[in-house]
């Protein structure tokens, strides 16, 4: 239901001129589309009834990012809506949570600064610091590559209270909210889209009351949105993956060289085949991964971790496959297939790429 | 098959090295490595200085003014100069246009457009494929009507690689429409600034203008700009096609860009330790690092055929094919290898003067790995070389 009203919006509102226009835009997204896709309950999806959504299930999110992966969507609903709020409702207070009901209106911006430069994916690997002292919170660090800083109105920042580096305990979350004395924001655009920043934090100086959840036990839930995170990304994948596919099939059909379509040459014709049974694979390694979201966290990760590293392979071939089977036109800007490979390869270094999501699983179907 | 390097080649890898030491702007070298974009300037102020050496044109006769080094002094100079982060030669009137010339040329021509290509007067473009016109590139439409002493030329080229820069283009132009495909193109020299030209940039998916489109509305050139005969044009490219390949494999590009991976992993960090360390990042590098050492093989034999006389045919397919595999696996590499530093999309107005966004050498991986997808498209498809090693191999 909401995936046809959404996968019709998009591919009436959403083409390949509106989306290059936004990308190149200031913000790097439309507050526009972003509100009227609040409108028809894109948000409202990735919440559960008592988090004031209906949705919130591994399916709601894997539905909502397969045709936000269709279109080659770059507003940051990962960002805001996954992450950020997926951690307010998570382990906000009350006065907190109060922001959900405005997020999932359209009204809030969220970013999640996390990663720091020499982390690369590990998610326990944090040296920003927190030092509580008289009910006050001082945070000092960096954090890398943080997706939508700019335009959020808080960032969560983890931080370290305690322990050593790489250690699961110890780590805190903190809502930031933007403008904070001590914190400063380096922003640009991203390879495929959407907006990013380095995040300094200098004595960043917050109430105690600022803290989401216990103090030292922030990884928990940030493994929790980030297992949600990873079914998010690869069903976008997933969803952009079908219009490479269906862009090649399109094109080999149409282009004609040496007096007949392309597609009517076999070498073509059989690589297409493979991409079309290498999509099934895809699919349903999505399907997997969504439907053991709710699961315990070893089963669900497992499953999250073998989802990660299909995607990623599978991502990797229909890109480039569907680039070469076009030939030049596929490598220009105003082609959709150009934004829509970008979209798939670059979902590999989000949250750890093919190999890590390997290491993962061998990890933990050893355990 | 000895493969060991003989005395000269040794003591002319030296020479080149030194060389490129000593007059290879700093600055230059150092944009060329970060991937920044090279002003015409800069790749005008390059050629001026290889020329100045005498080592513009390595593959020219003496003499028409070139090195007219042998297929290994060629591949090692290209190998040097990979390493070095020189930029590449502009090939279209060094190594494209000026062999038709001093092959198929008349003499006029080859006295005024050859000395003009080494002096940097004339800067060249191709004016092959068009959007009907890719890998079937005999299908081109592109008219020239004889009209007295002109040709009227009508039609639009594509992929015109740094047209922008151009003053002059090579065009295939179709003179006889009835004739069978490839009997009916004729090979002409255009000045861009002729009334009726327009270039139009296309934009490539990591936001670089390199490609154009060249358009033609009744463009009048004076019929003494035919290279050789009428309607014989297909065979001046082909030979064009067959010539000049020994750079095809881009031995040096990949030992540079290996080079270039191995250093970023030995920085980056995975779980406290070495990205390099990682054993299956390890296990990714080593096994392009195989194919490589296999095929810079598979080049110096091909290279010291060509030496003895024999001209490459089917191999150059080979070549082209793996090696764009292995070079396209290795910008595959350095995506990997940065990490999420791969998302930035640096830009001069991001970074201008300041420090990069991450590390500095983060900022060209995506931007290489999308950009050379190309390599496997351009100068005839990975495709349609496998057609031609099939189709010779198989005796069709």
């Amino acid at each position: 239901m909401l995936q046809d009203t959404l996968r019709r919006y998009l591919s009436d509102k959403y083409d390949t001129k509106t989306r290059n226009t936004i990308i190149d835009s200031d913000k790097g997204f439309s507050p526009e589309i972003w509100a009227e896709l609040a409108e028809l309950g894109v948000i409202g999806a990735l919440f559960t009834e008592e988090q004031g959504g209906f949705g919130g299930k591994g399916f709601d999110l894997s539905t909502v990012f397969e045709e936000l992966g269709r279109a080659g969507v770059v507003e940051p609903f990962l960002d805001t809506a996954v992450l950020g709020g997926g951690l307010i409702a998570a382990l906000g207070n009350d006065e907190q949570q109060a922001l959900i009901e405005d997020l999932i209106g359209g009204g809030l911006q969220l970013a999640l600064a996390h990663g720091e430069p020499v982390a690369r994916y590990d998610l326990s690997r944090v040296e920003t610091t927190a030092k509580e002292s008289g009910g006050q919170i001082v945070l000092n660090g960096r954090k890398s590559v943080v997706v939508n800083a700019e335009a959020a109105d808080h960032l969560i920042v983890s931080a370290r209270e305690s322990g050593d580096v790489a250690d699961a305990d110890g780590i805190s979350l903190f809502l930031v909210p933007a403008g904070t004395s001590g914190l400063t924001l380096r922003g640009y655009p991203m390879f495929a889209g959407g907006h990013a920043a380095e995040v300094t934090l200098d004595n960043v100086t917050l109430p105690a009351s600022a803290r989401l959840g216990t103090a030292g036990k922030g990884l928990a839930a940030l493994t929790d949105v980030i297992a949600r995170a990873n079914v998010a990304l690869a069903a976008e994948s997933l969803g952009a993956m079908e219009t490479a596919v269906e862009l090649t099939r399109d094109y080999l059909m149409t282009r004609k060289q040496f007096g007949r379509p392309i597609g009517t040459f076999q070498a073509l014709a059989h690589r297409y085949s493979d991409l079309l049974i290498e999509m099934e694979q895809a699919r349903s390694a999505v399907i997997n991964g969504a439907g053991h979201l709710e699961d315990d966290p070893a089963e669900r990760d497992l499953h999250g971790a073998s989802m990660r590293n299909l995607i990623g392979r599978v991502g990797r071939l229909v890109a480039e496959e569907s680039i070469q089977m076009h030939g030049g036109i596929a490598m220009t800007k105003e082609y959709e297939l150009a934004h829509i490979a970008k979209r798939i390869v670059m979902t590999d270094h989000r949250f750890g790429d093919t190999d890590y999501h390997l290491e993962r699983f061998i990890e933990l179907s050893a355990a | 098959m000895d493969l060991n390097w003989n005395p000269e080649d040794i003591a002319f890898r030296e020479e080149v090295r030194a060389f490129l030491d000593e007059k290879l702007p700093k600055e230059i070298a150092a944009k060329v490595k970060r991937r920044g974009d090279l002003t015409k300037a800069d790749m005008e102020r390059w050629h001026a200085i290889l020329n100045e050496k005498g080592w513009l044109a390595p593959n020219w006769p003496k003499k028409f003014g070139g090195a007219e080094w042998n297929a290994v002094q060629k591949h090692i100079f290209e190998e040097e100069c990979a390493r070095a982060g020189a930029p590449r030669i502009v090939p279209f009137g060094l190594a494209m246009l000026a062999p038709v010339l001093q092959k198929f040329g008349s003499k006029e021509q080859q006295d005024y457009y050859l000395p003009r290509i080494l002096n940097g007067d004339d800067w060249w473009c191709q004016g092959y494929s068009e959007p009907g016109a890719g890998s079937d590139l005999a299908s081109l439409k592109t008219r020239a009507v004889r009209d007295g002493d002109h040709y009227i030329v009508n039609g639009q080229k594509t992929w015109t690689t740094l047209g922008q820069h151009a003053n002059m283009i090579f065009c295939l132009v179709r003179t006889d429409p009835d004739a069978k495909q490839q009997e009916g193109i004729s090979f002409l020299l255009i000045d861009m600034n002729t009334p009726g030209i327009e270039v139009r940039p296309i934009i490539l998916l990591d936001g670089v203008h390199e490609v154009n489109e060249v358009w033609f509305t009744d463009v009048k050139v004076p019929v003494e700009n035919l290279v050789g005969e009428e309607n014989k044009g297909w065979t001046y490219a082909k030979y064009l096609l067959t010539h000049e390949r020994t750079g095809i494999a881009g031995v040096g590009f990949s030992q540079a860009g290996l080079e270039s991976v191995k250093r970023i992993a030995k920085a980056e960090q995975a779980s406290g330790k070495p990205l390099i360390q990682n054993p299956h990042f390890a296990a990714r590098l080593a096994k392009v690092e195989i194919d490589l050492m296999a095929m810079a093989t598979s080049n110096m034999r091909i290279i010291s055929r060509a030496q003895a006389g024999q001209a490459p045919g089917v191999e150059s397919s080979m070549l082209k094919v793996k090696g764009t595999i292995i070079r396209q696996e290795i910008n595959d590499l350095a995506r990997r290898a940065v990490g999420p530093y791969a998302m930035p999309f640096p830009s001069e107005a991001v970074e201008g003067d300041n420090d990069p966004i991450g590390p500095d050498y983060a900022g060209p991986v995506s931007s290489a790995y999308f950009n050379n997808r190309k390599l496997s498209i351009f100068g005839g498809s990975n495709e349609i070389q496998r057609g031609i090693i099939a189709k010779v191999k198989m005796g069709g």
